[in-house]
């Protein structure tokens, strides 16, 4: 298969369309947690019972067209390939844990890709709705307008006092948790985050790398969500997490500028090594690809580098994914046959842009 | 860089382990790493599944300490899905929405200290299901209106408050009705 007919194939209008502030805010993501009233939740349930949610909540949505997301398609984890649910998860389409535990899961996914809404995962509804750049509160509305839907046809578990009740004690109230992934290349080559995370936790919110183990975060990538689903209200939730998000982009900025100020031939230095590394290699692990290719970003977003698109860090970060890669070569590879195959479709993707 | 175990292939799989602030570096090949694979999966069940059930333990044993001489007692447990009070802080989950019912007094204090204080829901309602609880949060909202209103003492203000909460409790009752 050429690059350019997979890359059709492959890239979600997430990671390939500019949103408001693209420049640092890669995506915005919302999540609604629902349970159906009267069935017990996933990790107890009868297969019986979990047939009958996929049913229930097909039934509802099916053949439905929404205003923005086209029609919906219902994939059953059952049925797919290993390596097919693998690529869902690296898109960031379905969850790990649907992928990989469920037995009854399945994923209503919306025809642009923005919308999923996981069946059976540890709740019986979790609707996704993921956006490019930021835009939390048009995603919320689209995640409460298919909320709303899915309610017309649905009992939802829902109590008065403590409000949408969730598998885990953690979700319970809303059941929204609302996240971004941000590039902050200049926060971290200035030392700032061990600064700003602590300060972002005490606010109820939690930062962490969405690539890469533990605190490290691969590609500077940071994710930053909610913590606190219950005592506050969707729009509140939702403003918070803007507000937060809206001071560290003006962070980031300032930190760019001063970088470019103080130390711009260092900088111009290793974003065009980088770029180097990244149009040559011919082996690379993915750490490797991770750092050099935030480094492009940050070159084209500075202006060192022109005639690239700027979704090539979002785009290559999941494409160069092992799931991915596989995908790509058409069948399984070790770990070394995957740096090696990393290298050149990264070598290609940028040769597209030529 | 070579595997530090076998010394014969390249690394590939680097581990950061830290222990008490000190950080130590492994680095291993596939083949290696998966024999000492059940060694770091030990250290990976380190998450948020078992720091809510240390919570939750925790509190248990707060209290159980707070109420000394402890009677022994029937083990607390869901009559909608038979999940006990014991499963529940092991998984961190519950069986079923049941179970907020059952455990209500253990976990309503656990519920604050996990929402930074807060114990009740400010959010969305669903409409279908929900209607009746729709109008009584607003004439709860009117209500702490016309107080507000009467110590302004801005009365005329006050008695259109007072019609539209009549107008809404007569929705609450025929809907009430209507519903039995």
């Amino acid at each position: 298969m050429s690059l350019e007919k997979f890359l059709n194939q492959a890239v979600s209008s997430w990671m390939s369309a500019e949103g408001p502030d693209s420049d640092i805010v890669l995506s915005s993501r919302v999540r609604l947690a629902r349970n159906v009233r009267d069935y017990k939740f996933p990790i107890i349930f009868s297969s019986e019972e979990g047939q009958k949610i996929i049913e229930s909540v097909y039934r509802s949505v099916e053949g439905q067209h929404f205003s923005t997301i086209g029609s919906l398609e219902l994939l059953v984890m059952d049925e797919l390939q290993p390596l097919q649910k693998r690529v869902l998860v690296e898109k960031h389409l379905i969850s790990p844990n649907l992928a990989n535990n469920s037995i009854l899961g399945a994923c209503i996914l919306s025809e642009n890709e923005e919308v999923s809404i996981m069946i059976n995962e540890e709740d019986h509804i979790r609707i996704q709705c993921l956006y490019p750049g930021l835009q939390i509160a048009e995603a919320l509305k689209v995640a409460n307008e298919i909320d709303d839907h899915i309610e017309q046809h649905v009992d939802y578990a829902f109590d008065e006092n403590i409000g949408y009740l969730t598998s885990c004690p953690t979700n319970v109230g809303t059941g929204l948790r609302a996240s971004v992934m941000m590039h902050l290349p200049g926060l971290v080559l200035t030392h700032q985050m061990g600064r700003i995370v602590p300060a972002i936790n005490q606010l109820g919110l939690v930062v962490r790398g969405i690539y890469g183990e533990g605190s490290e975060a691969l590609g500077n990538i940071f994710q930053i969500s909610n913590q606190i689903t219950l005592g506050k209200s969707e729009t509140d939730i939702v403003e918070d997490l803007e507000s937060v998000v809206a001071q560290l982009i003006a962070e980031e900025r300032s930190a760019r500028e001063a970088l470019a100020k103080t130390s711009n031939i260092e900088l111009e230095d290793k974003v065009f090594r980088s770029y180097g590394v990244l149009s040559n290699c011919r082996i690379i692990e993915s750490k490797e690809a991770a750092n050099c290719l935030s480094d492009l970003r940050l070159g084209i977003d500075m202006g060192y580098i022109k005639n690239i698109s700027k979704n090539i860090l979002n785009e290559l970060m999941i494409l160069t994914q092992p799931g991915f890669l596989q995908q790509y070569a058409g069948g399984p590879l070790r770990p070394d046959e995957r740096d090696a195959r990393r290298a050149s479709l990264i070598r290609e993707r940028l040769n597209l842009e030529q | 860089m070579l595997c530090q175990e076998c010394n014969e292939r390249p690394a590939t799989l680097h581990f950061t382990k830290i222990d008490n602030g000190e950080k130590t570096m492994m680095h291993l090949c596939q083949h290696c790493a998966q024999e000492k694979g059940e060694a770091f999966m030990l250290n990976s069940a380190f998450s948020i599944n078992n720091l809510l059930a240390g919570l939750l333990n925790f509190h248990n044993h707060v209290q159980q300490a707070e109420k000394a001489p402890v009677i022994k007692k029937e083990p607390l447990q869901c009559e909608a899905c038979s999940m006990t009070y014991q499963q529940f802080i092991q998984i961190g989950r519950f069986g079923c929405a049941n179970c907020y019912e059952a455990f209500k007094e253990q976990i309503n204090p656990i519920l604050r200290r996990l929402h930074s204080g807060n114990g009740a829901h400010n959010g969305k309602i669903p409409s279908r299901i929900g209607g009746g609880i729709h109008l009584r949060k607003n004439i709860e909202t009117l209500k702490q209106s016309i107080q507000e209103l009467i110590t302004r003492e801005e009365f005329e203000k006050a008695a259109e408050i007072r019609d539209q909460i009549r107008s809404l409790e007569k929705q609450l009752d025929l809907r009430d009705e209507g519903g039995n």
